[in-house]
């Protein structure tokens, strides 16, 4: 006796969200039917094995036969034949695009190309990310990418509106979107110890102040390409390290406002030309195409390191930089050039910006 | 030229793509009906086109209106080849055409298409502008209402009910005409769905026709079915309850408002029934025109001794009832007569109704049914056989050279079985049938034509139009005891038409009951019942061997009545088993294949107050010497013995005992007699002569003699009880529970097992077929778990097998969950709620003393009733429960061993003053909750589709129906010519399951319900060919559109209309809190 056709269809589809979950993790039938028994699910109900494989090999053919409409979630909420509580069509949607971290670090900043779908397989077995998860959350990114891509207004709007994703998933996917487009490099092993959510921090605020959108938001790919413009009036900034006399005067007036308020005020003294130097040859070398690829290798290099060898805590940190692209300020040169700068000064370089990346720098050192 | 229809195409969404080059499709729609045809402009070049078409005109005969669906295709234009069809939509208009129901349809429709599936949605209005015709000849019957609701729907009133309608047409099947070969299969779908969608608007025009004649004006259990014939054709048939019905508008909101306010509050004020049809004042008899002739003297005299049995019932009958005896034997006689007479004006005094208005239904005799083997080519000789639970009649009939293609032929084959029926409940000292139904099972050219219900005796106040006797009715009727007159056996105890063991009724201790009652209806809402019921299924194949024409038809009648008795063997088995001792919507299905045949019994076991408690089962064996076997013998009854009482536990049954004194019951002790009686227990190897009454044993005796009977045992305790949280009946509501919560969870569920040709022994065959099924419902359990505490209601399975050596199961049923806190306090809550049944009653007696001052006159000169009546019972006696006629069947007799109290009458008094509704408050609906939760998570997720709900019931629950739509009839067909990458026969399946429902949804929603009741799925045929990598698949479903509104919203409104309306009617109102 060999069971034909097994099938059962509810009025309202029935969504179990365990089985949900072992279906996005791409795991088989039979993997998802032994994952089940071993959660304790049949002396809970006191169904038999056939029992849990039947239901399995249901909820599995429903998900299949949704995925098509989650690829255009819209569809899903206006289609007719699967009667879904918007509540649960919700939790498809969100699920669905949902990805894992160690994932989305694999593959952020690469090209969503062909090729890199070829190395999906390195990816899962370095990640233990089954394949078809990973070919799923691949899919994903490269499918808002496409989506979004010449569309005008606000990233993250867009993708809400098109992928009704949450808040907090749609930023996520903008971060995703903006690295894959400008192609920053993530994945040098210096940057190992930053997580997803250190970068798209810095998406968030790059978006915001260093793209086009920052400046005019009725243009195409506003959120998506940085402002040439931007970049180029950065060039202005060398003069902070060419001129010896302003390098001094930005100096002293950094020290000044930070004496007694910095733990490591005197290696921060020292260390200030360096640093500077630092700083701002990264964001004049930013009209290259290949340095707004290495941006965050180049700050590591410049900037964080250094400040990670001379033990720098946190808020120490923070204070710098705070203090440093403020008093450019009120050095004489920079008064009247309002508009080239003032971008860049208000929102100094991402990274050091951030807490955590410090954070965990110190902390790796001290263990 | 009586109407004008008229359409117009909105817009289309989500087309498929039609053209590569462009990914975009250049659609334009065809809107076809009758031989008219409509095209809208191109749209070109875009997915979601906006037609906005012009107002396309119909002008039409009311006839065609009702037979012919509206056909909207939609295309892809094509300059330079032929333009492809997309898919098409069709629309039965036929509830526009009463004016109760919806008055436009406008909406999303699913654009269909047979080889595809759904691709895309099309916005369609469509409009209707009737002209009032008065020709008296009329071809048409617009204006009629159906519905497949099997009870009077929520918002009406039956007025009369007039009885039985029927119709059938043939024709030839497309599928099987030549033209065929040469057309494509998505021509051939087609031409069968345009040609189904016909014949059931004609069908369904022509009881309408039926129905007006009678002076009805709607037809209520409305069942339609096909007989997919092969060569020999295409039977559409039909059958109905005709009825005229009223409207409760507003005015009845004077009527006791005990209950609940809300209740009332169903209609909006304005809403008359302005149906032109409705002669309320007409002649009161209701005349069939069609006369046949009722043929052989045989029949006559039947009918005769039949009215004889009547009259000597009349005192037995006469019941007693504990008030004063204000109604006498002759009055009610004289009753009885009218109803004799007003139901022998019919040719087949059915219902197919299985739940009846308040005091219709008097007694209950028992199942009938008939079954007959028809050969579908050539009819010479086939066999007839009829098989009910009373007597047994086993012939061949003569049938001479019919003519297949004739609807005739079918007429005469159905015809000759609802005479059967109908003598059979004669036989039972009934004059009607109630739950009636019909259904066949066919298998190359052999078809198995099978109907059944429940032999009755009605109430003539519904079915005559007096309002006088129908107030003099309800006098009498306040007086029965509640909940247990429907069990008193209607026919004569002295001559008794099958050995059954009567008992004095264990509720009123006045009137004679059987000891087992099956009946194919609904629980009866007064019934008194203790504990819960449970679904109970007895499972049976029989091998056969192929044989053609007349040796195939033979040998299967051969085998008919021996499945027919063990399945009532297997369902009297369990229904024991479970402690109980009524079945209610008793089904019993019987399939036939190439090489075997099927039963499937299902019916919901209830423990009715009423009647005895069901004897144990006793195991008997035939080698008493062998020590170890006694052993075994021992350990098997122990088992039982334990099974019970487990069962007992499980379904709260514990009827109260009471020693024998205080009843002081003329009965025998029926322990006594448990001992001696262990006599002849078949086995169905050597059944020779067909006593399915089991004899008059005790207990019920299952003798293990050979291993059959070892299987039966352990084919008993292998049924696993549902896990706990879960209740499951195949009625509309499950006996024991009344605290319904509002979600509902309607569903199909389809499996089909190969078998392997090695074993086929009826052994094998069994354990297969009962294991599917099992776990089926195991399945289903689990797959709802996350409804606990729920109950799967009106649980249908149906059997087919498609081919050789498959075996399909069909499942529809739906779980609705509720409330646990309060179904704990089952027993103590029901008995509540039957007093509060009887304290309402009281109550609604009080709000109309006029009419009863005016009216009770007339009752009052036969008060000697009630000694009339004890002297007949004491005469009559018991014995004739010794007396064996031995000629059948459902007799099981088994031997009671304790007493019920009545509780009820006692508590009465107690429980007056607080008498609570039991109407669940709704909570906020979890779709609207979702919504919102929904709306903050993401913006954009707020213009979903609204909500239809689906349900087999007749209700929704924690909702009140406030509108009937018009009927929902679909037949769609799904063909595939590449099922592996559909994802197999499951995902086909699965697909297309899903679509149907879709399509109902959509249907329902353009005509402004929001929930379809009383849906079922009618058939389902599925054949595959893996080979060819093809598979078809054929689907019909019906139900009722309705809208609700939920309790709470009503209840909102309700507060602050009835304040200034109802305020002054409501003297009952300190109840209603």
């Amino acid at each position: 006796m060999t069971s034909e056709l097994d099938i059962f269809v509810g009025n309202t589809t029935l969504i179990d969200e365990d089985v949900y979950r072992l279906w996005l993790d791409g795991y088989s039938v039979g993997d998802a039917v032994a994952l089940r028994v071993r959660s304790g699910i049949l002396e809970q109900t006191g169904a038999t094995a056939a029992v849990l494989q039947s239901d399995t090999m249901d909820h599995y053919r429903t998900f299949h036969m949704l995925e098509r409409l989650l690829h255009a979630p819209p569809k899903l909420l206006h289609q007719l034949i699967y009667q879904i509580p918007p509540s649960r069509q919700a939790l498809l949607i969100e699920r669905y695009y949902a990805f894992d971290e160690a994932f989305v670090r694999e593959v952020l900043g690469k090209k969503l190309s062909k090729g890199t779908k070829k190395d999906l397989d390195d990816i899962s077995t370095k990640t233990g990310i089954t394949l078809k998860s990973c070919r799923r959350q691949f899919d994903n990114f490269k499918r808002v990418f496409k989506v979004v891509e010449e569309m005008r207004g606000s990233l993250v709007d867009n993708i809400q509106q098109h992928f009704l994703l949450s808040d907090r998933l749609a930023r996520d996917y903008a971060a995703i979107v903006f690295f894959a487009n400008n192609r920053f490099e993530t994945g040098k092993k210096k940057l190992q110890y930053l997580s997803f959510g250190d970068f798209a921090f810095c998406a968030e605020l790059m978006i915001q102040n260093w793209t086009l959108g920052a400046v005019d938001s009725q243009v195409d790919d506003m959120d998506m390409d940085l402002d040439k413009e931007f970049l180029q009036d950065l060039k202005e900034l060398k003069v902070l390290v060419a001129d010896k006399d302003l390098l001094d005067l930005h100096k002293s007036l950094v020290c000044t406002a930070l004496r007694g308020k910095l733990g490591v005020f005197s290696e921060m003294e020292a260390n200030f030309k360096n640093l500077s130097r630092g700083l701002v040859n990264v964001a004049t070398k930013l009209t290259h195409n290949k340095d707004v690829r290495d941006l965050f290798v180049d700050l590591v290099e410049k900037f964080v390191e250094p400040c990670r060898s001379d033990h720098w805590p946190l808020s120490d940190v923070r204070l710098f930089l705070n203090q440093y692209s403020a008093s450019v300020h009120s050095l004489d040169g920079f008064r009247n050039l309002p508009k080239a700068v003032r971008p860049h000064l208000a929102a100094p370089p991402p990274l050091p910006q951030r807490v955590s990346p410090c954070g965990h720098q110190r902390g790796c050192h001290k263990t | 030229m009586p109407g004008k229809l008229k359409v117009k195409i909105v817009a289309g969404r989500h087309l498929p793509v039609m053209d590569r080059a462009s990914d975009l499709t250049d659609a334009f729609v065809e809107v076809k009906f009758g031989n008219t045809t409509f095209k809208t402009d191109v749209y070109p070049k875009s997915l979601n086109p906006q037609w906005n078409s012009e107002w396309f005109k119909f002008e039409v005969d009311d006839e065609d209106l009702q037979d012919e669906p509206l056909q909207i295709t939609v295309l892809d234009h094509d300059t330079y080849s032929a333009n492809d069809a997309i898919g098409k939509v069709y629309i039965d208009i036929d509830p526009l055409l009463y004016s109760e129901a919806a008055t436009v349809i406008s909406g999303w429709f699913p654009i269909y298409d047979t080889i595809h599936g759904i691709r895309g949605e099309i916005n369609v209005v469509v409009k209707v502008d009737l002209f009032n015709d008065l020709n008296r000849f009329r071809q048409s019957s617009c204006g009629v209402k159906f519905f497949c609701t099997t009870s009077i729907p929520k918002c009406y009133r039956a007025v009369i009910i007039h009885g039985f309608v029927e119709e059938l047409v043939v024709n030839e099947d497309p599928e099987y005409q030549w033209i065929d070969r040469i057309r494509t299969p998505r021509a051939s779908n087609e031409a069968r769905q345009r040609l189904i969608s016909l014949m059931s608007g004609e069908l369904q025009r022509k009881i309408g026709l039926k129905v007006l004649e009678m002076r009805g004006n709607a037809v209520v259990g409305y069942l339609q079915c096909f007989d997919l014939e092969g060569e020999s054709g295409l039977v559409v048939r039909a059958i109905g309850t005709a009825c005229t019905l009223d409207k409760l508008s507003s005015p009845a909101a004077f009527l006791p408002a005990c209950n609940s306010p809300s209740k009332e509050m169903k209609e909006i004020p304005f809403n008359e029934d302005p149906n032109p049809n409705t002669h309320s004042s007409g002649p009161s008899t209701p005349l069939k025109n069609q006369t046949y002739s009722f043929s052989p003297s045989k029949s006559y005299s039947r009918q005769s001794s039949s009215s004889d049995t009547d009259l000597s019932l009349t005192p037995k009958t006469g019941m007693g009832s504990g008030s004063a005896g204000k109604e006498g034997g002759p009055f009610k006689a004289l009753l009885r007569q009218q109803t004799q007479s007003a139901l022998e004006q019919r040719e087949f005094p059915f219902f197919t109704l299985t739940a009846f208005p308040p005091g219709f239904l008097v007694h209950v005799g028992g199942v009938v049914s008939a079954r007959s083997v028809k050969l579908l080519d050539r009819i010479h000789n086939p066999a007839f056989v009829g098989i009910m639970s009373n007597t047994r009649s086993y012939k061949l009939l003569d049938w001479n050279s019919f003519n297949s293609d004739e609807p005739e032929t079918r007429d005469a084959w159905w015809a000759e079985i609802r005479q059967e029926i109908k003598s059979h409940a004669k036989a039972l000292g009934c004059h009607a049938v109630v739950g009636y139904s019909e259904s066949t099972s066919i298998c190359e050219e052999v078809c198995i034509l099978s109907a059944s219900g429940t032999a009755a005796v009605l109430n003539p106040r519904f079915l005559q139009d007096g309002t006088v006797e129908g107030c003099l009715e309800q006098r009498l009727e306040e007086n029965l005891p509640a909940g247990c007159g429907f069990c008193h056996i209607p026919y004569d105890e002295l001559n008794m038409p099958f050995p059954a063991h009567l008992t004095y009724c264990y509720n009123c201790r006045k009137q004679k009951v059987p000891d087992v009652l099956f009946t194919t209806i609904d629980l009866p809402t007064d019934a008194t019942v203790i504990g819960k019921g449970c679904l109970i299924q007895a499972r049976l194949c029989r091998l056969k061997k192929k044989a053609q024409a007349e040796a195939n038809a033979t040998a299967i009648s051969n085998l008919l009545p021996f499945m027919e008795y063990e399945v009532h063997t297997q369902l009297m088995n369990k229904l024991k088993l479970k402690g109980m001792n009524a079945l209610f919507g008793l089904r019993i299905q019987i399939t036939v294949g190439e090489n075997m045949l099927m039963g499937l019994a299902s019916a919901t076991g209830v423990y009715l107050a009423a009647l005895p408690t069901p004897g144990g089962i006793q195991i008997a064996g035939k080698t008493p010497n062998d020590g170890s076997y006694e052993q075994h013998i021992s350990h098997m009854q122990k088992k039982i013995n334990d099974t019970i009482a487990k069962n007992k536990e499980l379904y709260e049954i514990n009827p109260p005992e009471i020693s024998e004194e205080i009843i002081g019951s003329p009965i025998p002790e029926p322990r006594q007699r448990s001992r001696l009686l262990r006599s002849q227990s078949e086995s169905s190897d050597e059944v020779t002569e067909l006593d399915l009454s089991h004899g008059k044993k005790d207990a019920f005796v299952l003798e293990i003699d050979d291993t059959d009977a070892m299987e039966d045992v352990h084919s008993l305790l292998t049924d696993v009880p549902p896990p706990s949280g879960f209740y499951s009946c195949n009625t509309e509501i499950m006996p024991g529970i009344n605290n319904w919560t509002s979600e509902i969870q309607m569903f199909t569920s389809v499996r089909v097992i190969r078998l392997s040709s090695l074993n086929l022994t009826n052994q094998a065959l069994n354990k297969n077929f009962n294991d599917l099924c099992e776990n089926l419902l195991k399945s289903l359990y689990f797959k709802l778990r996350s409804m606990i505490p729920c109950c799967l209601c009106h649980v249908n399975f149906t059997v087919s097998l498609p081919e050789d050596e498959l075996i399909q199961v069909t499942v529809t049923a739906v779980a609705i969950t509720f409330d646990k806190n309060q179904a704990l306090q089952t027993t103590k809550a029901h008995v509540e709620k039957s007093l509060q049944r009887a304290s309402t009653d009281n109550e609604e007696l009080l709000q109309f003393p006029l009419e009863l001052c005016s009216d009770s006159l007339p009752s009052h000169p036969f008060p000697p009733a009630k000694e009339h009546l004890e002297s007949a019972s004491s005469n009559s006696g018991i014995p004739a429960a010794q007396r064996a006629t031995s000629v059948d069947y459902s007799s099981f007799a088994d031997r009671c061993s304790s007493w019920i109290e009545l509780i009820k009458l006692k508590a009465q008094t107690i429980r007056r003053g607080s008498i609570k509704t039991t109407v669940t408050v709704e909570k906020t609906s979890p779709m609207g909750e979702g919504n919102f939760r929904n709306r903050s998570a993401a913006p954009c997720a707020n213009s979903t589709v609204g909500v239809v709900k689906m349900t087999p019931l007749s209700f929704i629950p924690g909702a009140k129906i406030t509108k009937y739509l018009g009927i929902i009839n679909m037949f769609f067909i799904r063909e595939t010519t590449s099922l592996r990458e559909e994802g197999g026969v499951s995902g086909f399946l699965h697909a297309f399951i899903a679509e149907v429902f879709a399509m109902v949804r959509a249907h329902v929603a353009a005509l402004g319900g929001n929930a379809v009741v009383s849906y079922i799925m009618k058939q389902c045929v599925f054949m595959e060919n893996p080979n060819k990598n093809q598979a078809q698949c054929l689907i019909n479903v019906s139900g009722d559109a309705v809208v609700f509104a939920r309790e709470s919203e009503l209840e909102v409104v309700s507060t602050q209309q009835p304040a200034a309306n109802c305020q002054p009617a409501c003297t009952g109102g300190e109840v209603t809190t």
